[in-house]
């Protein structure tokens, strides 16, 4: 996957988890947390959502790299280069 | 082998069994009784339908609304607000001798009446908001804190806090006299503060969403089926052993059963430390009536009612105590252009499980017949007389809560002390629903959310 299907991905997966969230305007640099009404529970089902779909695994200390569009791109790279698109 | 055995198809046993169901697990929930809900359930009689437990789901926010128990749990069961239905209340009364205050889903109505009936009290108030506002709770450390005391040091006038701990005590506190400092902000946060509704179809439409949700998810459901010992080696549960002699392997259980009834399945031959049962049991009366409510001039959807001026919460020595209660009328919720049907009134006392436990079954009947009279004509002094508009009666009592819930004495919201973090002396046996610390529908619910994420996701 490259970094704009990992975007399309979570962006698809914070669809699924706060459907009533309007996900347009989101600013990628900004933290989800200042834009969005996320709490804890939602966090970590950003992460059960990754590894429900592609076997991701997150481990609860790296939690904090979700904190943004931006670093959470940029902390999944690697974990997700080698995933084929479905 | 089960990833997860969840004991119990009640609200907290199908809320896990959704989120584990979602995110792959193999699981099966267990029940005992032959249908789904627990203490909240519905069962068909002569003809019409009725509901037990639920009167209404609290924390009723506006459709939108993006905080609160109620957005958080249909988030974390990918469920929609829309298949809820949720119908907001008319709005409901607290009544003592001479005092009425009326509340509904507008906080601000509450603070007006207080304003009107206890001018001396409204800038108390306002202060106790704020710090029932600020109560966090994802933060133990408060609940252990006496509520009362703690009322007692912002209210000065001793009647409106005996009309606050009466709807609060009502919908959920285990602990007689008094509440948890922290189980009162959530329950007033709850009642108060967001507010009540209920889905046209009853609890059943909510227990319909559930399991429908659970099994397209892949969970399994058994009905009919208990658990009659939860198997231990080396201090890890290897599975469960049922009534029926089949045994079930699991890599962990949750088990809703309550506190007790729990420790008492693990066959580990650990003494069982001990925790009281809860004490508290309800009976209840419900009359189909010939007629709308509304139309006998009663709009209220909830009127929690005392008859004196101190409210007493404890086990009555009587069969049943009369002196207050709940009248809920499902009638009375905004259903915009539903159809209405037959009115229905139901009422809620304390009861004393000892007494209809120990009846055989012909006495059974007729103490039945006895305090449905008693109970209508505590309540009816309340709300107006529908007694010459009653086509059918039904009334549940202690012994019809143990049949439903499995709870030991009929106990209707449970052990007093609570388990908040849901763990046993066992690593990977659990604990959820109401002996976690969260009653009520949502509590419920969240009480099964939480305890799955906590304990049952995370390896």
């Amino acid at each position: 996957m490259t970094t704009t299907d990992i975007k399309k991905e979570i962006l698809d997966i914070l669809e699924v988890i706060a459907p009533d969230e309007d996900l347009t305007n989101l600013d990628d640099a900004v933290n989800f947390r200042d834009q969005l009404e996320l709490d804890s529970m939602d966090f970590l089902d950003i992460v059960m959502e990754l590894r429900k779909r592609h076997r991701v695994q997150v481990p609860e200390d790296d939690y904090i790299q979700l904190a943004s569009m931006n670093s959470t791109v940029a902390f999944l790279e690697p974990l997700m280069k080698d995933i084929v698109k479905a | 082998m089960y990833d997860t055995i969840i004991i119990g198809a009640g609200m907290s046993g199908l809320a896990a069994g959704i989120r584990l169901a979602y995110f792959d697990q193999r699981v099966c929930i267990l029940e005992k009784h032959t249908t789904i809900g627990g203490l909240n359930s519905f069962y068909r009689m002569r003809g019409r339908d009725y509901d037990v437990g639920l009167h209404a789901l609290t924390n009723v926010t506006p459709k939108g609304t993006k905080r609160g128990p109620l957005a958080r749990l249909l988030k974390q069961l990918r469920i929609s607000r829309d298949d809820f239905q949720i119908s907001p209340q008319l709005g409901s009364d607290i009544v003592f001798p001479g005092v009425r205050l009326h509340f509904s889903n507008d906080f601000e109505r509450l603070r007006s009446e207080i304003a009107r009936e206890f001018p001396k009290q409204i800038d108390n108030f306002d202060r106790l908001v704020t710090q029932i506002a600020e109560y966090d709770d994802l933060d133990e450390t408060h609940q252990a804190i006496s509520a009362r005391e703690r009322l007692s040091e912002l209210i000065s006038d001793p009647l409106l806090v005996e009309m606050f701990f009466c709807p609060l005590m009502f919908y959920g506190s285990a602990r007689e006299h008094d509440m948890d400092w922290g189980q009162f902000s959530i329950m007033f946060r709850s009642i108060f503060m967001e507010g009540l509704g209920r889905p046209y179809a009853g609890v059943r439409l909510i227990l319909k969403h559930l399991v429908r949700k659970f099994r397209g998810l892949g969970g399994e459901l058994k009905l009919r089926t208990g658990v009659k010992q939860i198997q231990v080696e080396n201090g890890h549960v290897s599975g469960v052993l049922l009534e029926n002699g089949e045994q079930l392997q699991a890599r962990r259980v949750l088990s809703s059963a309550g506190w007790p009834e729990t420790m008492r399945m693990c066959d580990d031959g650990q003494p069982v430390v001990s925790r009281a049962t809860g004490r508290l049991s309800f009976c209840e009366t419900i009359a189909a009536l010939d007629v709308q409510p509304q139309e006998l001039g009663h709009r209220s959807t909830i009127t929690f009612y005392n008859d004196s001026e101190e409210f007493t919460w404890t086990k009555p020595d009587q069969p049943c105590d009369v002196r207050s209660g709940v009248i809920c009328s499902p009638n009375n919720f905004d259903y915009g252009d539903a159809l209405l049907g037959e009115g229905t009134m139901r009422i809620t006392a304390l009861a004393n499980f000892d007494f209809w436990n120990g009846l055989d079954e012909r006495n059974y009947e007729l103490e039945k017949l006895r305090w449905y009279d008693r109970i209508t004509d505590s309540a009816v002094r309340f709300v107006p007389d529908y007694r010459h508009r009653v086509l059918d009666t039904d009334m549940f009592t202690p012994t019809t809560v143990v049949r439903f819930t499995g709870h030991e004495g009929g106990a209707i919201y449970g052990t007093p002390e609570k388990q908040f973090d849901g763990r046993t002396h066992l690593d990977n046996l659990f604990i959820c629903g109401t002996d976690q610390g969260f009653v009520g529908i949502i509590g419920s619910i969240v009480s099964g959310i939480g305890m799955a994420n906590m304990h049952c996701l995370r390896d």
